[in-house]
């Protein structure tokens, strides 16, 4: 089934005092289309994860805040897009506990658990695009 | 050359006064709450006074002319005092347009040939509408020093730790837990330990809005310091979606002691501390 783009906003993220607003906005998206508060909370969580690391790794970049539906569901999707170095092996650094910045190594893995979608394309060099979904009630 | 219409604008000053008064206070949005009228008065005649003493035929098209330096400088005082006061950005804008309808207005009434009329009113709107960008330009620059303080208010308020009970210290967190706030946490809850002597500390997470893996981790980091001071942390507040959210994350909180509320936390402290809270017993029966 095709998804449909009712709504989009985009959001540079460049600093750190970046990541409030921009969950803030996210939040009130997810409010708006009725999200019900451990969806929301999850979805929150998975795009403050998502923003640290385009901010940590990737230099900064932009984020895409779009309301989408397909069929009868509404839902929430991200596009986090850099033009950081990119990560050399997707399928390592989505795994459990990997990291290279001496952290938890939680994000990306935890991330794909928190949201009904989501793809990650890095090339090496060019920069890294995580897109996710979370559905309204999925 | 002199100019005919500034001539007549400079001896009708009183005129114009009272008509950009009874605009100004004919306005919808006249905010006496913020300003008195006498005040209003005041101000506006300070600012017309230099306007008119400084107006030539050459600037009158040139409103970056150093002659209106003293009129900025007015218009820029004012501006910023208004952002400061609570002044809508539309109040403080109507203040400054409202002057340019009283100087056409003069001009329309006194001058006869309505070519003049038509000339020296595009010139003066364009001059009053450099004005207005400048009043908002400073009107925005007066709210960003306000949020700028507010900021710094902010960071100072935000971290108290409390003495709940002998021994037992307690620490609300409202707001992003991030990296330079734990720190802050982290400093006031050891240096709070050791001058109390506590044993035990609860930290209450019930106002962080989200607990991510950067979260997690202060929030671990802060119990191992606590811990290495030979005291317990105890963490309260978790609601049902921050627990399921950490839960799918894969967050690992197993080490640490963690509670719904505050409430459960003081307890599960008292029983540490191996103190009972018991109902007072009733000597005597009510009605007896
Ligand atoms: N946008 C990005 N650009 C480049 N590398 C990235 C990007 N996002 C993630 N990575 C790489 O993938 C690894 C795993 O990321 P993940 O978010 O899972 O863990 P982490 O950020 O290291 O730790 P945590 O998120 O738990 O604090 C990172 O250590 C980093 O090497
Ligand atoms: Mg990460």
């Amino acid at each position: 089934m095709t998804i449909l783009i009712l709504n989009k906003e985009m959001m540079p993220v460049v600093k750190e005092q970046d990541v409030v607003p921009f969950r803030n906005r996210v939040k009130e998206y997810a409010t708006k289309i009725g999200m019900g508060l451990v969806n929301q909370t999850k979805l929150i969580t998975a795009a403050s994860e998502l923003v640290r690391n385009m901010l940590k790794y990737g230099k900064g970049g932009k984020v895409y805040i779009e309301v989408v539906s397909k069929g009868r569901e509404n839902g929430i999707r991200l596009i986090f897009e850099d033009k950081g170095p990119g990560i050399p092996d997707v399928s390592l650094a989505m795994k459990d506990g990997f990291s290279t910045g001496k952290s938890l190594g939680l994000g990306l893995p935890g991330t794909r658990r928190l949201v009904s979608e989501f793809d990650i394309q890095s090339v090496v060099g060019e920069g890294t695009t995580v897109t996710v979904i979370k559905w309204k009630n999925g | 050359m002199k100019n005919e219409s500034i001539k007549v604008l400079q001896k009708k000053k009183t005129a114009i006064l009272e008509l950009w008064m009874q605009n100004q206070l004919a306005e919808e949005g006249l905010r006496e709450d913020l300003m008195s009228n006498d005040d209003l008065r005041v101000q506006s005649e300070e600012l017309l006074d230099a306007l008119l003493a400084n107006l030539s035929d050459e600037n009158l098209s040139n409103a970056q002319s150093s002659h209106f330096d003293t009129v900025l400088d007015i218009l820029a005082g004012i501006s910023a005092s208004r952002a400061k006061q609570g002044f809508s950005p539309r109040e403080t804008g109507a203040y400054v347009f409202s002057l340019k309808d009283a100087l056409i207005d003069t001009l329309q009434q006194e001058i006869k040939d309505p070519a003049t009329v038509l000339a020296q009113t595009i010139r003066i709107g364009k001059l009053i509408d450099n004005f207005g960008i400048v009043t908002f330009e400073t009107f925005i620059k007066g709210r960003e020093e306000v949020i700028l303080r507010q900021t710094d208010e902010i960071t100072d308020i935000s971290t108290p730790v409390i003495r709940v009970w002998d021994g037992v210290l307690a620490l609300p967190i409202i707001g992003t837990l991030d990296s330079s706030r734990t720190q802050i946490v982290m400093e006031n809850l050891l240096q709070e330990i050791v001058e109390s002597g506590s044993s035990i500390a609860i930290l209450d997470i019930s106002g962080v809005p989200a607990v991510d893996s950067l979260v997690a981790q202060h929030l671990i980091k802060t119990v191992s310091a606590t811990r290495l001071m030979g005291a317990e942390c105890i963490i309260s507040g978790i609601r049902p979606e921050i627990a399921q959210t950490v839960v799918h994350l894969g967050i690992d909180l197993s080490q640490i002691i963690t509670k719904a509320s505050l409430a459960s936390a003081l307890r599960t402290a008292f029983n540490m501390l191996q103190l009972e809270v018991v109902k007072k017993r009733r000597f005597e029966k009510e009605n007896a």
